[in-house]
């Protein structure tokens, strides 16, 4: 029986992570994961995990803790943010490229400078080329379940990858929603033992992990990591299909919503997409065709999908709670317009950046967006293809 | 006519302390300001404002200040003054940027004999991200991440950090004090003078490890945390010079 219970974002995912009960848990402190840690701590000092759990210097050594844990053949947690993230860089990459399915809540901070702790996607769009899965959750509902749903696509024998989980730093981290937990049980027989690949120290077949490769074979191993991300989207599926019969809650790659006849559409990550929902039924009340697209397996990408799902609007918005600075849009628009390129009849794709460090996304700035798009998709004229929005001149 | 006996230093800005009522950040603060004051280099000192609770240490000190990542004030200091070694450098750190995130940089500017000075505040814990375990937390002390306190098998020891670089060569001036008492404040006044003095004179790496108290971080009054610094954590770090090599030269 599903438990009703009212929760923050970190509460529901540090009670996911205690129903796993991992075997190892690296953490260092920082706003505004630190609650979710140390929640985690307080079930390891409760005895209600039997997780070792390493408080280490830093997350360049929370990472590389988990690394030497994974590899020694453990089920591994730990979670971070923001300037934690960015200093893991180095270690994400051997994390990925080693094939160690570690499990990484990331609840989503501005990065400096200048200093900011409040929420937006900067931090886990700089990992979005690492080699980890992404995973990313509107509500605390969703944190909790990509959590849960997180072991098995990581530790899938086809797959053994680490998987990041991102949650909006405090919007979702530290507001009380409603949401339904599942029983210890149930997540104990969904996740599975865990299952050994090759662990550290097996007299019988011993191994060796992250060697010295040259351009001999490094090639060669980058095209089977790069094989690897292809067979993502499909376990993602199949965990989903499975976790719907457990839950009653359906996940796909992707969530649509009244996009199937739309003409007008709004791509959008995490929380945000909530607040333009709402504004969208209110579009749609009156007679306007509007629809929404929000991505949850951000990394692999699945473009084919996503461009099936995109292509018959006329005009289609891509919000952005991240600059690419440099290059020619923000990270997400540059995923769907590359997913849209194959096609000739395609949308008419703009680009808007909004809720940096925290700045609120309002339903006007919705409103805005879907009026600037109608205006497109009857004219054919586009006044900018990419604006700041909520923003003081 | 009236006598001005206590005023604020010029080195302060006329800015309310936010820090939790009696925490040693905002003492340590006003020190640092009237030693600025009375070396009369106010125009020409460079602050370091860490990651942690004294993360606004710019909000209070007139004078211009860089703030930079969690653990790396050594390295940015020694940018600066080797660009403008005309300048007066100081760091101000936490034990968590200065003994947990950031222990590389402090032991190699120290090796290299930077000459910098390095304000460092051991409060046992991390406060800022609401009191969790540090390298300097006190064996069976609890924190938020050591809920059964602290224990070496698991968790280590603490670690000395005067102790520590009083043994790297290129240091000159290494001192722990207090801010718990009114002498111990005195003290820490003159060891933080005696850092910017070897500084302008071109002594190299001085730091001063300051205990200082985080009732909140602690759980206890402001009043207990006081003697608390006294019978328990200057027990584990005790207060002395650990190292001066100028000392027979003054
Ligand atoms: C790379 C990175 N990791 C983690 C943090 C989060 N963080 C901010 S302050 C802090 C601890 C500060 O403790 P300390 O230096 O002891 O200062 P205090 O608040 O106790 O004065 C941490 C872990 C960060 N800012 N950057
Ligand atoms: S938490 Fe501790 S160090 Fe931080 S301001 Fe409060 S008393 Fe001071
Ligand atoms: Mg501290």
């Amino acid at each position: 029986m599903a438990k009703i219970v009212a929760v923050t974002g970190n509460e529901a995912v540090a009670n996911a992570l205690r129903q796993v009960n991992p075997d190892v848990c690296a953490a260092y402190p920082i706003t505004p994961q630190t609650d979710m840690m140390q929640r985690f701590s307080g079930f390891v000092s409760d005895g209600k995990v039997k997780t070792e759990i390493i408080l280490v210097e830093s997350e360049h050594s929370s990472m590389s803790a988990c690394v030497g844990a994974s590899a020694a053949g453990g089920r591994v947690i730990t979670a971070t943010s923001s300037q934690g993230l960015a200093l893991m860089n180095e270690i994400l990459y051997i994390a990925s490229g080693t094939r160690l399915p570690i499990v990484m809540p990331v609840v989503n901070r501005a990065l400096s400078a200048p200093l900011n702790i409040h929420g937006d996607h900067s931090d886990a769009m700089g990992a979005r080329d690492s080699g980890w899965i992404q995973l990313w959750s509107e509500n605390a509902q969703e944190a909790y379940d990509n959590t849960i749903q997180a072991f098995r696509i990581a530790e899938h024998m086809d797959i053994r990858l680490p998987v990041m989980i991102c949650l909006d730093g405090f919007i979702i981290s530290h507001s009380i929603e409603r949401i339904e937990y599942l029983e210890d049980e149930q997540v104990q027989n969904f996740v599975g033992e865990f299952k050994q690949l090759y662990p550290l120290l097996d007299l019988a077949h011993p191994v060796s992990y992250g060697p010295l490769i040259l351009p001999d074979y490094y090639m060669e191993f980058r095209k089977a990591q790069a094989e690897v991300n292809t067979k993502v989207p499909e376990v993602v599926l199949d965990v989903a299909a499975d976790f719907e019969k457990i839950s009653g809650r359906k996940y796909g790659l992707f969530e649509t919503y009244r996009l199937e006849d739309a003409e007008i559409g709004i791509v959008i990550l995490n929380s945000a997409a909530g607040t333009t929902k709402d504004v969208i039924d209110e579009f749609r009340n009156k007679g306007i065709k509007a629809g929404l697209l929000k991505p949850r397996l951000y990394r692999p990408f699945p473009y084919v999908e996503t461009g099936e799902a995109l292509k018959h609007l006329k005009a289609l918005c891509v919000l952005d709670r991240a600059d690419s600075f440099g290059s020619s849009f923000s990270p997400v628009y540059m995923d769907i317009a590359s997913s849209l390129y194959p096609y000739n009849d395609k949308p008419i794709l703009i680009n808007k950046i909004y809720g940096l460090g925290g700045r609120d996304y309002l339903p006007e700035h919705a409103e805005i967006v879907l009026n600037e798009l109608i205006d497109i998709a009857e004219t054919g004229n586009v006044k900018s293809y990419k604006e700041y929005i909520g923003v003081r001149e | 006519m009236k006598k001005i006996v206590f005023k604020r230093p010029e080195s302060l800005k006329k800015e309310p302390f936010r820090y939790c009522p009696g925490c040693g950040h905002s003492l340590i603060h006003r020190l640092i300001a009237e030693c600025i004051d009375s070396f009369g280099i106010r125009g020409k000192t460079i602050g370091i404002a860490p990651v942690g609770c004294a993360v606004f240490a710019y909000d209070y000190f007139n004078i211009d200040m860089i703030e930079c990542a969690h653990g790396r004030p050594p390295a940015v200091a020694t940018g600066i003054k080797r660009t403008r070694p005309d300048k007066i450098v100081f760091s101000y750190q936490g034990d968590g940027d200065l003994a947990a995130i950031g222990t590389a940089e402090i032991i190699h500017a120290a090796n290299r004999g930077e000459n910098i000075s390095v304000f460092f505040i051991n409060n046992a814990n991390y406060g800022m991200t609401g009191g969790q375990m540090a390298p300097t937390t006190l064996l069976e002390q609890y924190t938020s991440t050591t809920r059964s306190g602290r224990k070496p098998e698991i968790h280590g020891y603490p670690l000395r950090i005067a102790e520590l670089l009083s043994t790297i060569e290129g240091t000159s001036f290494v001192i722990r004090t207090a801010v718990n008492s009114h002498k111990n404040l005195m003290n820490t006044k003159r060891a933080i003078e005696k850092a910017f003095r070897y500084q302008i004179e071109d002594r190299g790496f001085s730091l001063v490890e300051i205990l200082s108290q985080c009732p909140v971080g602690w759980k206890m009054s402001p009043e207990d945390s006081l003697k608390w610094v006294d019978e328990t954590m200057s027990k584990i770090f005790p207060l002395g010079v650990y190292k001066d090599k100028f000392k027979e030269a003054d």
